[in-house]
């Protein structure tokens, strides 16, 4: 077994015990890249040089007989929509082709103190905009389970790469799905934390209010680890929580005795794939087994929810996007006049999914529809998350379906974008309400595809979604497979 | 046909806050270009803005020194609009619920009070600088920005349509001017744009209520450009209603220089600025509590400010309206008080003397070269009778070239009246031995004519005799 194939928390005991250094679990990641980057494409930039000298500086602290933190010299990737200070950040947009942050996100920040080695910059949808990480403006990723197949988005990159060994960790973001839809395709852990229990400051923003950073990883106990590292309080983000952050690892026991879990009708909708249906079911068959309560529940304005999503987040989006004028920064593309030039930037350095959200946003926004679109749209968003408040009268954690399906073909929904939407049904509305969730692995397709199952929390309340998700994991042994790629497995 | 104007102001007030509204830099004016700008002021991708609570504050106190209400549950917004200077093409600001709404101040113009009704006060980022490399971007080769004035905090200061001449906007822009110095939320250099005003102007016909198509005047940093720009548009939009024409709906430009107005951009396709809340800040919640802390701190207004100089002083409403009219000058008037001077003295020579000399070397009063003690000194020296008004005014021009204190000055240049019984009578045996037809004429009856014997005892004395005793001597040895 290569290094690559195991969770941090056992890289780290590893390091701890000096079975292994930082060095050779980083040559392994990165000669793994060399293996099986051509076939998923899951980096945008590799940063080689600077992560073996990080590893090197971590090694001569161990031989200094320091101790190492959780995440110390344990290689990982960061998905190119967070600032990295002196490292590109494209957004995996032709706008900001050239684009070099001279300044770390807060996340970034919070994870360098904990030294560990950052491999480089993972691919997404242009922007975050996206289901499957096609609409990359370098290349779509390829999920390491089936490369004919796309990740999931919009962080694809982050998904793949820890699945397919290319990076241990990795840090995405989910503005309606976007860290659990790929974790689910890629048979991987990923959080969404409670909107504002990570600092947003430096993540370039897609939806505002929807956006959230959180962490992508091969189990349960890892991602516990992760959220440790980066929650809390940012000065710089206003709209981060005060709360106390908890040590998240405490979550990590096996019990799930007595627990209520609602499990809404309205998640299994018609046209779900029966074998993800299947996994799901025999998920629940086991909760129940460990001592869990299973409660019906209704969430009765879900049906509403995607729409409402692609109203308000369009809407952000297009302002968010507005800076990108080929005046301050990122590409410029002249013109004859200040308009042109504005005008022929933005016409070739967007793809076609970003321009239709801009489009989409400044229509929902604009004078006389704003009432009928972004209001309205606001006031579901208030009806949602009445709904969640009211089911969590009744119940601890709500277990839902993360997507309908299995990873599907690249291209196969390329060209009908609501039906790409629907995607997103059971992700969305939690991002709507600001709830945290997780997903992780729960079943593999009759053709080998990874199937995931989410739980969803009450706000600031990731230590129930970790035990409930910890619980489960450990009854079952999804998460130790590895995607066949490269001839080494 | 007679028509009327209907004004009203947009005055764009830059608050003294040490820092910008959403970040940490400074706001120091005059600073090299692009020195005080972070990654949030330069709205890189990824970065988010935090709220400067003082800005908070100098709202609320805006608003409550203007007798507006309070939004407890205020919000900022994003007003998407492109500006070429301010570099994420929207700004922040605030739209249907600012920091502060239906307020009102009164303005007094040629002794008649009107009140004008404040719509809203909000909060907002200024946007940066255009630096052209020619005189004006349509030659220019290229053009530069200077970000440092970008997220400079202003408060934005909406009237209703309530002033119908240049005088009475004159007066609302220098009460809000006198509010915010007073507060010490700004520091009110229209210089230095810290003070400015966009004019809506239009015309009805008397008598009318509809409202007529206004035209708007940006950026007005002067009284006297708000005045001339006002006249102009007002007499302008009067000939085209005259000629049967219709005033067309745009931003006009004023340009000093010319003292006209000249059109700048059309209206007519009005601007869909995309409102939307700013999602990157929560909502700005304000309890009771902090609205009475903060009008707890508001000093004395202009408006009571007069009423107390009127009743304690025994001031008139002209005088007080005047010196309460900075809190410069107010501060400067009660300095001169607290060094034992007479109030109404003190009124006098700060509205004669001291205004004139100010005036015509364009100086503000806190540059005054006369301070407020030395003018106390000087006229606590009339007082005591070392000199009198006349010589006074001899004093205080030397005062205004020369640091010494006015004792000195007396001193020095031998201005000491002269108090002196004996002396005083040499002089006027003298006059009255040398000018017998006045002497007869007022024995005769003419009591006037000891106005000209007083006269010359003055000359005589070089003014320096005390005119109250020169007029009792003589009434005296003449009478007697």
């Amino acid at each position: 077994m290569r290094l690559y194939e195991k969770p941090a928390h056992v890289l780290h005991d590893m390091l701890v015990n000096k079975e292994i250094t930082s060095v050779e679990l980083t040559e392994d990641v990165l000669s793994r890249i060399d293996e099986v980057e051509g076939e998923v494409k899951a980096y945008l930039t590799v940063t080689r040089d600077e992560a073996l000298e990080q590893a090197r500086a971590v090694d001569e602290k161990i031989a200094r007989g320091e101790e190492i933190s959780f995440l110390e010299g344990i290689p990982g990737a960061i998905k190119d929509n967070i600032c990295t200070k002196g490292v590109k950040t494209t957004c995996a947009s032709k706008i900001l082709e050239h684009f070099v942050p001279p300044y770390d996100a807060t996340v970034m920040k919070k994870l360098k103190a904990e030294n560990p080695v950052i491999l480089g910059k993972l691919n997404m949808d242009e922007f975050a905009m996206g289901g499957s990480t096609e609409n990359s403006a370098y290349h779509p990723t390829c999920n390491p389970w089936n490369t004919e197949c796309v990740p999931g988005g919009s962080s694809g990159g982050s998904a793949a790469s820890v699945a397919a060994g290319t990076a241990i960790w990795s840090l995405g973001s989910d503005t309606g799905g976007s860290i659990r839809q790929p974790a689910s395709f890629c048979g991987v852990v990923g959080l969404k934390p409670t909107y504002g229990r990570v600092s947003r400051y430096g993540l370039v923003a897609y939806g505002s209010s929807l956006d959230q950073i959180g962490p992508v990883t091969r189990d349960v106990t890892d991602c516990a680890h992760l959220l440790n590292i980066i929650a809390g309080h940012d000065e710089m983000d206003s709209t981060s929580s005060e709360a106390a952050v908890p040590d998240f690892t405490r979550a990590l026991v096996e019990d799930v005795k007595g627990l209520k879990i609602g499990l809404p009708k309205e998640y299994f909708v018609k046209g779900m794939d029966p074998e993800v249906e299947k996994a799901i079911r025999a998920a629940i068959e086991k909760y129940k087994e460990m001592g869990a309560e299973i409660v019906d529940i209704s969430l009765p304005h879900t049906d509403y929810a995607i729409s409402a999503y692609y109203l308000i987040a369009p809407a952000e989006a297009a302002t968010n996007l507005q800076r990108y004028d080929g005046v301050s920064y990122g590409e410029r593309v002249e013109g004859e006049d200040l308009v042109s030039m504005m005008t022929n930037t933005r016409t070739e350095k967007f793809g076609e999914e970003v321009k239709r959200r801009i489009v989409i946003g400044n229509y929902a926004l604009s004078a006389g529809y704003y009432d009928a679109y972004y209001l309205k749209a606001m006031k579901v968003r208030t009806l949602v998350a009445e709904d969640y408040a009211k089911a969590f009268e009744q119940v601890d954690v709500i277990l839902a379906p993360v997507a309908p399906t299995t990873a599907f073909k690249i291209g196969e929904m390329a060209g009908d974008p609501l039906q790409m939407y629907l995607q997103d049904a059971c992700t969305v509305p939690l991002n709507l309400a600001g709830l945290p969730g997780i997903s992780l692995p729960c079943g593999f397709s009759s053709k080998g595809m990874p199937i995931g199952m989410q739980i969803i929390g009450k706000a600031l309340d990731e230590e129930t979604i970790i035990r409930a998700a910890y619980t489960y994991e450990q009854s079952q042994d999804y998460h130790t497979k590895m995607a066949k790629l490269g001839g080494n497995n | 046909m007679k028509y009327e104007a209907v004004i009203g102001l947009e005055i764009h007030c830059e608050l003294k806050t040490k820092t910008k509204i959403f970040c940490g830099c400074a706001t120091s004016f005059g600073a090299d270009q692009n020195t005080h700008v972070c990654p949030v002021c330069l709205g890189m991708p990824g970065v988010l803005p935090t709220v400067n609570q003082r800005v908070v504050e100098f709202g609320i106190k805006a608003g409550l020194a203007t007798n507006c209400e309070i939004n407890k549950y205020s919000k900022f917004d994003r007003k998407n609009y492109y500006y070429p200077d301010l570099p994420k093409n929207w700004q922040t600001s605030q739209y249907d619920l600012p920091i502060a709404e239906h307020g009102w101040v009164d303005i007094d113009v040629e002794g008649e009070k009107k009140r004008i009704r404040l719509t809203r006060i909000h909060m907002e980022e200024d946007a940066g600088k255009l630096v052209h490399s020619g005189t004006n971007i349509k030659d220019s080769a290229s053009s530069n920005v200077d970000y440092n004035r970008t997220g400079v905090p202003l408060l934005e200061i909406v009237s209703e349509p309530d002033m119908s001449s240049a005088e009475e906007a004159r007066a609302y822009m220098e009460k809000i001017k006198a509010i915010m110095e007073y507060i010490d939320v700004s520091n009110c250099r229209m210089e230095e744009g810290n003070l400015r005003a966009d004019i809506n102007v239009s015309l009805r016909p008397v008598g009318s209520k509809e409202l007529g198509t206004r035209t708007e005047m940006k950026n007005i940093n002067s009284f006297k450009n708000l005045e001339d720009a006002i006249n102009y548009e007002i007499e302008r939009q009067t000939e085209v209603l005259e000629d049967g024409g219709h005033i067309v709906q745009e931003t006009r430009t004023f340009d000093p220089a010319q003292g006209i107005t000249l059109s700048m951009r059309s209206k007519e396709n009005a601007h869909d600025y995309r409102y939307m809340p700013e999602p990157d800040l929560p909502p700005i919640i304000t309890s009771e509590e902090t609205i009475e802390k903060y009008r707890s701190e508001l000093p004395e207004l202009p408006d009571a400010r007069r009423a107390r100089l009127e009743s304690e002083f025994g001031l008139s409403d002209y005088d007080a309206g005047i010196i309460t009219s900075s809190r410069a000058m107010a501060e400067y008037f009660d300095a001169v008080v607290a060094t034992g001077a007479d109030a109404k003295l003190a009124a006098n020579w700060m509205m004669g003397d001291l205004l004139k000399n100010l005036n015509d070397e364009g100086l503000d009063i806190s540059k005054s070269p006369v301070e407020a003690q030395r003018l106390g000194e000087m006229i606590q020296l009339i007082m005591k009778d070392t000199i009198s008004g006349k010589i006074a005014k001899k004093v205080f021009k030397e005062m205004w070239t020369n640091t010494d204190s006015p004792e000195k000055i007396v001193k020095d240049k031998g201005l000491v009246q002269i108090t002196d019984t004996k002396a005083i009578e040499g002089i006027v045996d003298v006059v009255i031995a040398k000018n017998q037809k006045a002497v007869d004429d007022y024995k005769g009856g003419n009591k006037k004519a000891i106005g000209a014997l007083v006269g010359q005892v003055m000359k005589a004395s070089k003014g320096k005799a005390n005119p109250q005793m020169v007029n009792q001597l003589l009434a005296q040895k003449l009478d007697g």
